[in-house]
């Protein structure tokens, strides 16, 4: 999943839940029923999770660009360099 | 978002989150609903009315309840116990308060009610002090939602009194 991708899942799930868990409520506060409620809104998870949990191929619409390779053989890393340096046992007075 | 775990543990925490708050709002909507319940209650016959061995006054009596409680149910309602107490004064204590009768009502066809029978629990004094007094008959009841806080009220009957000698 791409970084647009990502999100728009989270997006996606935030106002899938908001939105349908208001119309649960008023659906089971209209029949009277906590019942019908609970059953729409877990209804409603499941079908969140069918749409923003798995990989789907329309979260990937926006892929990243890569430099192109030939970039980098212009500018070659610059070689190690082993610098020794020979420490004398000076002692200083 | 970027895995398959931390989106489904996104996705169940807000679910759980927004469930906490249509529950707390379920619970509000019941302030909304009027409630007007209702009942009477007669006492169709004493019994038994005795000072038993050890020196406590008993009562068996038959009481006649009828009651409205339809209007306590709402939506966010699982059930309501009722119950129905004999409060009396004495010298000693101020308030007896003692069970007669007790039902759990589960839906809102059986909460309009009459029905007559004895007391289901002994109407017991701690002591000697029936003969003659004056009592209350309370119908309480407690509210049982199906989220939110559970609440109590009750009804008062007066001018109910007992006779003046054991029988």
């Amino acid at each position: 999943m791409d970084w647009q991708g990502q999100k728009l899942a989270e997006e996606l799930m935030q106002i899938l839940l908001l939105v349908f868990g208001g119309v649960a409520f008023i659906a089971g506060y209209a029949t009277s029923s906590f019942r019908t409620m609970m059953l729409i809104y877990s209804g409603v998870v499941l079908f969140t999770t069918m749409i923003t949990v798995p990989n789907w191929p329309f979260f990937n619409r926006h892929p990243l660009k890569w430099l192109d390779p030939i970039l980098a053989e212009k500018y070659p890393k610059p070689e190690m360099t082993t610098v020794t340096s020979k420490k004398k046992n000076n002692r200083l007075y | 978002m970027h895995s398959f775990g931390y989106r489904a543990n996104a996705l169940l925490t807000f679910a759980v989150t927004a469930l906490a708050f249509i529950c707390a709002i379920a619970s509000f909507s019941d302030k909304f609903s009027n409630q007007n319940p209702s009942a009477e209650i007669q006492i169709l016959n004493i019994n038994r009315f005795k000072k038993q061995s050890h020196g406590n006054d008993e009562v068996s009596l038959t009481l006649d309840i009828a009651a409205d409680l339809q209007s306590l149910f709402t939506w966010n309602t699982k059930q309501i116990f009722v119950f129905v107490a004999a409060e009396y004064e004495t010298p000693k204590n101020s308030l007896n308060q003692v069970s007669l009768w007790d039902a759990i009502i589960p839906v809102k066809e059986n909460a309009k009610f009459r029905i007559q029978i004895s007391n289901k629990y002994r109407f017991i004094d701690q002591g000697h002090n029936l003969r003659g007094k004056e009592f209350n008959l309370t119908l309480h009841w407690h509210v049982m939602p199906k989220t939110g806080k559970m609440f109590a009220d009750k009804i008062v009957m007066s001018g109910y009194s007992l006779p003046d000698a054991y029988r």
